[in-house]
């Protein structure tokens, strides 16, 4: 009887959070599936035009999902290498005064506002790169991964730090004890080791990296078209819903076709997501 | 005259401030068991951890005096820590096989000591593991995952992986603490087997396995190393009360 009660206070808690979730997610198909009766579902994710000011709008939504796609690749592309090494000078060769600085600095930085890194992006990088490459604008794919990259290596360097320090003492000292160096046994032993929570922890920053809103408002460009360069300027999903969500009437396929936008990146992101819990999983059935 | 192997004198060992080896002398002789026996916290385990110079990974560790294995002083200057580690085997309590194939376990060591020829790791692996009394029980599955063995299998493995590079001293810190009894019972036996190629050091907590299967005991309290003898007259007629105390269970 009196287990009983804070099961159930429990049960109530978290049953309410699920319930919010599934909460948001009938609202964002309630409000995105309407546009289908505008367009197509082919024309929505293949069409390559974005007018949706026209009359009638066109709403191909593909530049923006290549856009996002392109952000995101590009960005991990840039910080995930670099947030593995910084993870691996901390966890394995930073000697232990240095590691108990860097770790909490790492850690802070997630938490670091992303519209101050745009309006860096767009008042220092944008001009910087219009002038040394001698771009058209420096506000493009290019300046907006740079600066998402920033945005993600704490993230992904502080839980890939977590995943090799958590590979067991006993293990690295079967290497040494066998005659490996210090950094054979980071090679050989660790890294393989904690090779699935670094791969989630990759995939937790390209998660971070698809959602985030801000810097590539700011600093993307925000045309429309299907980038064919990294230095050519795009309009990724999240920049066009919060660019446009204010302008366009309730109800109209705008609306909608926006609220769609929302879903594509939720289905992104969850696959993300899926992944990353399935890899961790699999990580844990070897172990 | 046995051949002595491995000959410690006047090791001190500290941890910070704290002394926890004192003025061990010790000759451990070639192809022989040897148990270091005695109570939690009394020294053993980080002995036997000063003949391969793990100690070297702890910061506040310090190490004085002179440990010889075949009459090289292993603390010199000029004392390839590598070369060492590769003559010293060791086995640890718990077993710790590698997250990766059987065969890639045991052709660690080799690898890391650059035989990168197959069929010469081949027959590495056979024989350590045929060493290790594994060979029957995994030659059909040498891909699968080290990891994926019973316990007392996985220690095995961990010998077989220890012997591969050939060493000539093999160390045991508690292999069989983590094991069920008829692993241990496995494993003891194929420690009497090893004697024949390697010098065994064994610590464990078990006196009844350091009288089954060692040739000679140390015994050791609060970083003394209180006795020092062959095993039968170790545990029939022990020469320090303290050890007869220790071994007929009054403490410990």
């Amino acid at each position: 009887m009196k287990d009983r009660l804070p099961g159930a206070i429990v049960k109530g808690i978290s049953s309410a959070g699920i319930l919010v979730m599934l909460f948001i997610l009938y609202f964002l198909f309630r409000e995105g599936l309407p546009v289908l009766r505008s367009v197509t579902l082919k024309e929505l994710f293949l069409g390559d035009l974005w007018y949706p000011a026209e009359n009638p709008p066109v709403l191909g939504m593909f530049p923006l999902i290549a856009a996002t796609l392109a952000v995101t690749g590009l960005s991990c592309l840039l910080a995930v290498p670099f947030s593995l090494l910084i993870a691996v000078f901390v966890s394995e060769t930073a000697p232990r005064p240095i590691r108990e600085f860097l770790k909490p600095i790492l850690e802070l930085l997630g938490f670091f506002p992303s519209i101050v890194l745009g309006f860096i992006g767009m008042v220092v990088l944008a001009p910087w790169l219009q002038e040394t490459f001698d771009m058209l604008s420096g506000l493009n794919l290019f300046n907006a991964s740079l600066l998402l990259g920033i945005l993600t290596v704490p993230v992904v360097s502080s839980l890939a730090e977590e995943a090799l320090g958590a590979v067991p003492q006993d293990l690295r000292d079967a290497s040494y004890a066998l005659g490996a160096t210090r950094w054979e046994t980071t090679r050989k032993v660790v890294i393989p080791s904690a090779l699935p929570g670094i791969l989630s922890a990759s995939l937790l920053g390209i998660m971070r990296a698809m959602g985030e809103t801000m810097v590539v408002l700011m600093a993307a460009g925000g045309a429309a078209i299907i980038p064919l360069s990294v230095f050519d300027p795009v309009r990724p999903l999240t920049s066009t819903i919060a660019a446009e969500m204010g302008e366009t009437p309730v109800g109209s396929p705008h609306y909608a076709a926006l609220f769609f936008g929302g879903v594509i990146l939720l289905v992104m992101t969850l696959t993300v997501n899926l992944l990353s819990a399935w890899i961790e999983k699999k990580g844990k059935m070897v172990r | 005259m046995e051949k002595i192997q491995i000959s410690a004198k006047n090791v001190n060992l500290y941890y910070g401030a704290a002394r926890v080896l004192k003025d061990v002398s010790a000759d451990i002789l070639e192809k022989n068991v040897t148990a270091l026996i005695g109570p939690s916290g009394c020294g053993k385990s980080t002995f036997l951890r000063c003949i391969n110079r793990m100690n070297d990974f702890i910061p506040s560790a310090r190490f004085e005096g002179e440990i010889r294995i075949d009459g090289t002083d292993i603390y010199d200057r000029g004392t390839d820590v590598i070369a060492l580690r590769r003559k010293v085997g060791m086995v640890f309590q718990k077993p710790n096989p590698f997250p990766m194939s059987i065969y890639d376990n045991v052709a660690y060591g080799p690898r890391l000591h650059g035989i990168r020829n197959r069929e010469k790791l081949d027959e590495i692996v056979r024989s350590s593991l045929t060493g290790a009394a594994l060979w029957d029980e995994v030659k059909d599955k040498l891909k699968s995952p080290g990891t994926g063995l019973s316990g007392g299998q996985q220690q095995r493995l961990c010998i077989a992986r220890a012997i591969a590079t050939e060493p000539a001293v093999l160390l045991m810190d508690e292999p069989t603490s983590a094991l069920d009894p008829l692993a241990t019972a496995r494993i003891e036996e194929l420690v009497r087997e090893l004697k024949k190629n390697y010098t065994v050091v064994i610590v464990t907590h078990n006196m009844q396995q350091a009288a089954r299967i060692s040739d000679r005991t140390a015994f050791f309290l609060l970083g003394d190393l209180v006795e020092y003898d062959s095993t039968p007259k170790m545990f029939t007629s022990p020469g320090d009360k303290r050890t007869e105390d220790y071994i007929t269970g009054r403490f410990g």
